[in-house]
């Protein structure tokens, strides 16, 4: 006794085409919330990334209680979050006496948990406190530099964890057609960068540059950083890898997308590579000249009567046919 | 920059990510300006390495500014939903490729023989519609009452269904694999039927609170400390299957303990007494007798005319009328 439901018009299924898995995926979006009690430092790092990743997010304002990431039970209402606004990195941010400013990133794979960092916030400085020329700050949606030095980065595991979450996190949108091999940068729009730098064994200090480019000899401008926006040491606490089955199938890549058929363009065995061009009607009669009437040209017009009065009597004007 | 290239970076073009593994800080910093000012430093240095590599592809000239592809990225990032699993082939797909059908275009315009037009294959105004037919010739095979007009529509009706079925068929199919089209979803009408062929009946508020207590009532504790549900009513029957006489009596009529003793008493006796007449089991007793005998003579007397049948009922019946009242009024 089954029923076939499908969208009733367009709009609903151009939706729901859009949330369906695909070969090569598009950039992931991004949900913000925060749990029970949050702090000033938490609120603002929340709404600072928020505005870093505007297109791209998700914000929830409300309060949680029930969501706990790393218990077994407290994740049901983030894979529902996730589902219902089609994201699959959040960032959940809590305060308590244990974990003061506590940010969990995490990533979901099919709409199930994939895999949590938990990291603390210290020296956060907002975006507000920095001071630069305005003229330099970065535009929303512009594809960021990223960096990532120290050798904590290898060598810890949780910092290795913490930088493939920082990538995915951080990374701008767009990226199907770069992951296909065919997106194109335009290098006039690179403004920002991200640095984070290992600077102990658990402790990643992460800050926000817009970038000035400056005329060198070479076609290589030379970069000068600015700090810009947020800064903030992140103290790695806890973290979770995922399943190892489950890993195995989400780092599976599509094996050949299928070539795209281009219009119009057709194979000959004679003539080989045969193209069509569909030239539209050119309507000959009905073009308008460049060339105005003799008579409407005004400077002739003024310069002759200039002439006139200037030399000998007038000869007789054409009338304007205005 | 190349002189300082000695250290190791690897650089990820299709993120734009430069990392720098082999640096480490020798002693703790000492102030936080200091540490922010050499990691921008650092991050000055791999930047400008990203941009040699960046800007030393080959790149286009557009009107926004220089064009630059690419290339894909190095370090893999995990998917966020599976890959979609191809859609298994349906059965006329089966069919077809099995007898080497192929598949022909068709046009939407085609030439109508009615009217000597061109008109559109499906929609309104369309070739060989149903409604357009004036005549139908009747064939030896016909029944005379039958409508053949309407036979024709049923049959129409018929082969949508099957066509529906077969729809839904394949969609189930594609379903046990995980392969069902992301538009269309599956959901069930009505639970499946076990056992009869009768449809579930819809149990009525009454009898889903019936069943709710009698579920309630199977815990250890008989559902008092079980969690009600908004709105939900306690239970009518409270669980008290027992009285008991209040210890302390007040001023009413008779003594209840004198009363319950009593009834006791009486039923005890009656049970095992001969002498008291029980009058409905009296009653019972003898209706049954009745009915017994009259059945007997019926089949006795059946042989016999029916005109004399009625005045022996009759008698009989007087005799048992007086019978019955003694009896009665022997108590």
């Amino acid at each position: 006794m089954l029923k076939i439901k499908t969208p009733k018009s367009g709009k609903a299924k151009r939706e729901i085409e859009k949330r369906a898995p695909k070969l090569v995926e598009s950039g992931k979006k991004t949900l913000i919330l925060q749990g029970t009690k949050t702090s000033n430092v938490l609120n603002a790092v929340l709404t600072e990334i928020y505005h870093l990743k505007k297109d791209s997010a998700v914000r929830y304002t409300r309060k949680n209680e029930n969501i706990r990431p790393f218990e077994s039970g407290g994740e049901t209402s983030l894979e529902f979050f996730s589902l219902k606004t089609d994201c699959s990195i959040f960032v959940f941010g809590s305060h308590s006496k244990k974990r003061p400013d506590n940010l969990v990133i995490g990533r979901t794979y099919d709409h199930h948990i994939y895999d949590l960092v938990e990291v603390g916030v210290e020296n956060f400085k907002s975006m507000e406190s920095f001071t630069y020329d305005k003229k330099l700050s970065p535009k929303v949606g512009s594809k960021p530099f990223i960096a990532f030095i120290g050798e904590g980065f290898e060598s810890v595991d949780e910092l290795k964890h913490l930088k493939e979450v920082l990538l995915d996190l951080l990374r701008g949108e767009k990226q199907d057609l770069i992951d296909a091999g065919c997106g194109n940068l335009n290098l006039a729009g690179l403004d920002h960068a991200y640095i984070c730098t290992a600077v102990s064994s658990n402790r990643v200090f992460f800050t926000h540059c817009a970038m000035r480019l400056k005329k060198s000899g070479t076609i290589v401008p030379r970069m000068e950083l600015v700090e810009v926006g947020p800064s903030m040491d992140l103290v790695v606490r806890r973290h979770r890898l995922p399943n190892d089955s489950v890993r195995k199938e989400a780092m599976k890549t599509a094996k050949e997308q299928p070539k795209k058929k281009v219009k119009n363009v057709s194979q000959d065995v004679i003539q080989g590579k045969v193209g069509k061009i569909y030239v539209p009607d050119q309507q000959v009669g009905s073009v308008a000249l460049p060339y105005k009437a003799k008579g409407l040209k005004r400077e002739r017009r003024e310069a002759k009567m200039k002439h006139e009065t200037n030399d000998r009597a007038p000869k007789k004007q054409k009338e304007n046919s205005e | 920059m190349t002189g300082m290239d000695t250290q190791e970076h690897q650089i990820d073009l299709g993120h734009l990510m430069a990392f720098d593994p082999l640096h480490h800080f020798p002693s703790p910093p000492t102030s936080r300006e200091e540490l922010v000012k050499e990691c921008l430093q650092k991050g000055t240095v791999l930047v400008q390495l990203i941009a040699d590599a960046l800007f030393n592809l080959p790149s286009t000239e557009d009107i926004d500014g220089p064009l630059v592809k690419l290339p894909p990225p190095m370090t893999r990032l995990p998917r966020e939903k599976h890959l979609p699993k191809p859609k298994p082939p349906t059965k006329w797909e089966l069919f077809a490729k099995a007898k080497g059908i192929k598949n022909r275009k068709k046009d939407k315009i085609v030439y109508d023989e009615q009217t000597g037009t061109w008109k559109r294959r499906h929609g309104y105004d369309r070739v060989n519609d149903d409604k357009d037919i004036p005549i139908i010739e009747a064939k030896m095979t016909d029944e005379p009452g039958e409508d053949p007009f309407v036979k024709r529509q049923a049959e129409k009706k018929k082969r949508v269904e099957k066509h529906e079925k077969n729809r839904l068929q394949n969609l189930k199919q594609a379903a046990k694999v995980g392969a069902l089209p992301s538009h269309i979803q599956l959901a069930a009408t009505a639970l499946p039927i076990t056992g009869t062929q009768a449809a579930p009946k819809k149990a009525s508020k009454n009898e889903l609170q019936d069943i709710a207590s009698m579920a309630a009532a199977a815990t250890a504790s008989g559902g008092k400390f079980d969690k009600k549900l908004v709105g939900e009513k306690p239970e009518k029957h409270k669980g008290k299957y027992r009285k008991f006489l209040p210890v302390v009596e007040g001023t009413g009529i008779g003594s209840q303990e004198k009363q319950q003793t009593e009834k006791v008493l009486n039923r005890l006796i009656s049970k095992n007494s001969h002498e008291i007449l029980n009058v409905d089991k009296a009653i019972n007793m003898y209706n049954v007798k009745k009915e017994k005998k009259r059945k007997n003579q019926r089949g006795k007397d059946s042989s016999t005319s029916s005109k004399l049948k009625p005045k022996k009922q009759l008698q009989k019946k007087s005799l048992k009328k007086g019978g019955s009242s003694k009896k009665g009024k022997s108590k």
